[in-house]
């Protein structure tokens, strides 16, 4: 058989293509049938969060940085609950990472304030001695790209059925509704009242500055991102 | 006509040697800047504060990687297809405009995705997704440019005048439907602009920005299948393909065992898929998939230890001829770190071991001795073979390669160990506690205890590259300072007289 194969090139590749396929069929084709559903208490990013996102992306945060609390008893001690798949329900990509230069970030906004984030982008090692992470001074005068999250909440709503205006189930047995815009102006105008909130916890005048100007800088929907990882 | 020896074209093999050797260098000095800034953090502003968003260390990652991939890599892996395939299927490419027109295609595509590809990932536009961080514009030109290489293999393979195809061409072909597979798969997405025209609107936010099909675990799933195995079509299959070449050409030996090549080839194509699962051991994917990531992954030593001990066994009885050529060195170190690397990565996918292992420098340390040891000795080997024949010329210094290999075997073994030290220093104290249950350190304990290890990663990275300089240098050297012979010399070797 595999002497006539090596003559017959087409077939040949037919033949590697079932069996490398196979694989993939059977390991990831049935959780696609199941698709992951999200726990109580999970709800969709907001605008600015997931401006937030954009820039944790846009700077490879994940890089350096995991978002998966494995379940050890020292990862738990660390960084709180190990991670439960429904949680992840919302994000678009996974922001996992595969190695921990610096450490888990899942539960960040826990244990971490605003206050703390701002001081630590700008120097890190003035917060922590010894870090050897860079600066990001850049985040507090770039602008954060807001209408860009909007066309993703756009598209996941429409595609994906992922629930903005619509009540989310929360662990105290409550409701929460996380708003979508339903123009490019209202969905910038809610990315702006929740930057208020954050640059009123922030120092730089600059930032209060831009914020109170209508310009959100990507440092203010990188924090409220990190702050909504719980 | 039917007795005159082929005049091959090497046209398009010469431009992706100079790819190869070109992105090879921006990738490997890429990576010693990033090393040097884990050890000395004050480098992320190497060229200033103002440049810092685009030279610290999370912007330039993946680039690193992506041109070490993508760049150095995949032009070692066309170079070679384009030397390899016409000689094996004794077929010039001269033959056929239309394949002459594909190759060339080829080349100038694939230049055009690796500009876009830089410009991209210095201005932070990306997917995240590890060797998957171009977005759907980039991600279109990249099938393009693999299916007019593919258009252009098979093409060649359908006028071909040897009937039966070499081991090597079968490799080449799982290389190509692998990553087209796995490329198109993980790379599933919806275009914002598409998302906001459903709803009547159109122009909001960035034109290239995309979302991804899958969600959180269902991603990681993908990711990781894709992940994977883009290191076995990548990094396994193709350069499998060239030592299955290059080896016994160089050596004048014939393959040890037809029998265990094919047991190789298929058994390597069957379980390679499966083992994607060992990178979310402990995760929130299925427990069994994470067991059968396991399973597989140490299942995988057999196909891989049989195309490691194929090649060495084809050395059986010229071993002098280790000792006598440099390029002959490369390529049996080569399958040496191929079988070390093929052990370490099994032992690493075993959940225990896992444990401590995943998310330290242990991890950067696997792949680094796999690629540095294996990958790249035996792209260099494959060009230093070429070079003589493609430019007819002897190659330049046969000392300074000799040079080069110590050199860069040093800076391998540099690397790996530092590496495996980082990793399983700091792997072991994330998870002490105290005699009060705990925990005994806090993470900056764990972090500046690396440094050490990092500045040693930095010297071995940077020996590695001086190597690769040594290489570019004697390759052009090659090219330009020596006269031209009439033809191809009859028994051309790098180390002829």
């Amino acid at each position: 058989m595999f002497h006539w194969l090596e003559k017959h090139p087409f077939f040949l590749a037919v033949g590697v293509f079932l069996v490398i396929s196979f694989a993939g069929l059977v390991e990831i084709l049935p959780n696609f049938a199941q698709q992951s559903r999200p726990v109580i208490g999970t709800a969709p990013y907001s605008t600015l969060e997931l401006a937030g996102r954009h820039v944790y992306i846009k700077n490879s945060c994940n890089a350096c940085h995991s978002q998966l609390v494995r379940p050890f008893k020292s990862e738990t001690d660390r960084y709180g609950h190990y991670s439960l798949s429904g949680e992840y329900a919302y994000d678009r990509p996974f922001l996992w990472g595969s190695k921990r230069t610096g450490p888990d970030l899942m539960r960040v906004g826990n244990y971490r304030t605003t206050d703390w984030h701002e001081n630590h982008m700008k120097d890190p090692s003035g917060v922590v001695p010894g870090s050897i992470m860079p600066a990001y001074r850049w985040m507090f005068t770039n602008s954060a790209d807001i209408d860009t999250a909007f066309a993703e909440q756009l598209t996941i709503a429409q595609f994906f059925s992922v629930p903005y205006n619509k009540p989310v189930p929360m662990k105290d047995g409550s409701t929460t509704v996380v708003k979508m815009g339903s123009s490019v102006a209202e969905a910038n105008a809610l990315a702006l009242s929740e930057a208020k909130v954050i640059a009123a916890d922030m120092k730089d005048q600059d930032v209060k500055d831009a914020v109170a100007n209508g310009n959100i800088p990507e440092i203010v929907a990188l924090i409220a991102y990190l702050n909504s990882l719980k | 006509m039917e007795n005159r020896p082929l005049e091959y074209d090497y046209t398009v093999a010469k431009m992706f040697m100079l790819t190869t050797i070109i992105l090879g260098i921006v990738g490997m000095l890429v990576g010693v800047v990033l090393a040097f800034q884990l050890a000395f953090p004050e480098l992320n502003l190497v060229l200033g504060e103002g440049l810092a968003e685009y030279t610290n260390f999370s912007r330039l990652r993946p680039l690193h990687t992506d041109a070490v991939i993508f760049g150095f890599t995949l032009s070692g892996i066309f170079a070679t297809w384009y030397y390899v395939g016409q000689r094996v299927l004794k077929v010039s490419m001269a033959e056929s405009k239309l394949l002459m027109f594909l190759g060339k295609l080829h080349f100038w595509l694939y230049l055009v995705v690796v500009a876009s590809v830089v410009v991209s990932l210095l201005a932070g536009v990306t997917t995240s997704k590890e060797y998957a961080e171009f977005e759907w514009p980039i991600d279109i030109a990249v099938v393009v440019v693999w299916v007019v290489f593919g258009i252009g293999m098979f093409g060649l393979i359908g006028i071909r005048r040897e009937k039966s195809l070499y081991i090597s061409i079968w490799y080449y072909i799982a290389t190509f439907l692998g990553i087209a597979m796995l490329y198109l798969f993980n790379n599933m997405a919806i275009p914002t602009g598409l998302g906001v025209s459903t709803i009547g609107e159109s122009g909001i936010g960035a034109w290239y920005h995309s979302v991804s099909m899958y969600a959180g675990t269902n991603d990681a799933l993908v990711q990781w299948w894709y992940g994977h195995n883009a290191v076995a079509f990548g990094f396994t299959v193709p350069i499998v393909a060239m030592i299955y070449y290059f080896l016994p050409k160089e050596s004048g030996q014939a393959i040890y065992s037809y029998k265990l090549s094919l047991l190789s080839f298929w058994g390597l194509m069957f379980v390679y898929l499966w083992a994607g699962g060992h990178h979310l051991l402990y995760s929130t994917v299925p427990d069994w998939v994470q067991t059968m990531g396991s399973i597989f992954s140490v299942i995988l030593i057999l196909p891989s230890w049989g195309s490691a001990i194929n090649m060495l066994l084809t050395m059986k009885g010229e071993w002098q001829q280790v000792a006598a050529s440099p390029l002959i060195k490369f390529m049996v170190l080569g399958s040496t770190f191929y079988m070390f690397s093929t052990l370490e990565g099994p032992i690493q996918a075993i959940k225990s071991v896992n444990a401590i292992a995943h998310f330290t420098d242990w991890i950067i340390g696997h792949v680094h001795d796999g690629v540095l040891g294996w990958v790249g000795f035996m792209i260099m080997a494959a060009l230093y073979h070429m070079a003589p024949r493609v430019f007819k010329r002897e190659i330049y210094s046969k000392s300074l390669m000799a040079a080069q290999f110590w050199i860069q075997t040093v800076g391998v073994v540099l690397y790996f160990t530092s590496m495996w030290i980082a990793g399983i220093t700091q792997g072991m104290m994330w998870r002490a506690h105290d005699e009060f249950g705990n925990l005994a350190y806090s993470f900056i304990d764990t972090v500046t205890v690396l440094h050490p290890y990092y500045a040693i990663r930095g010297v071995g990275g940077l020996l590695y590259l001086v190597g690769f300089l040594m290489f570019a240098y004697n390759i052009y050297k090659t090219m330009s300072a020596r006269p031209v012979e009439e033809s191809e010399l009859q028994n051309a070797s790098p180390m002829g007289a």
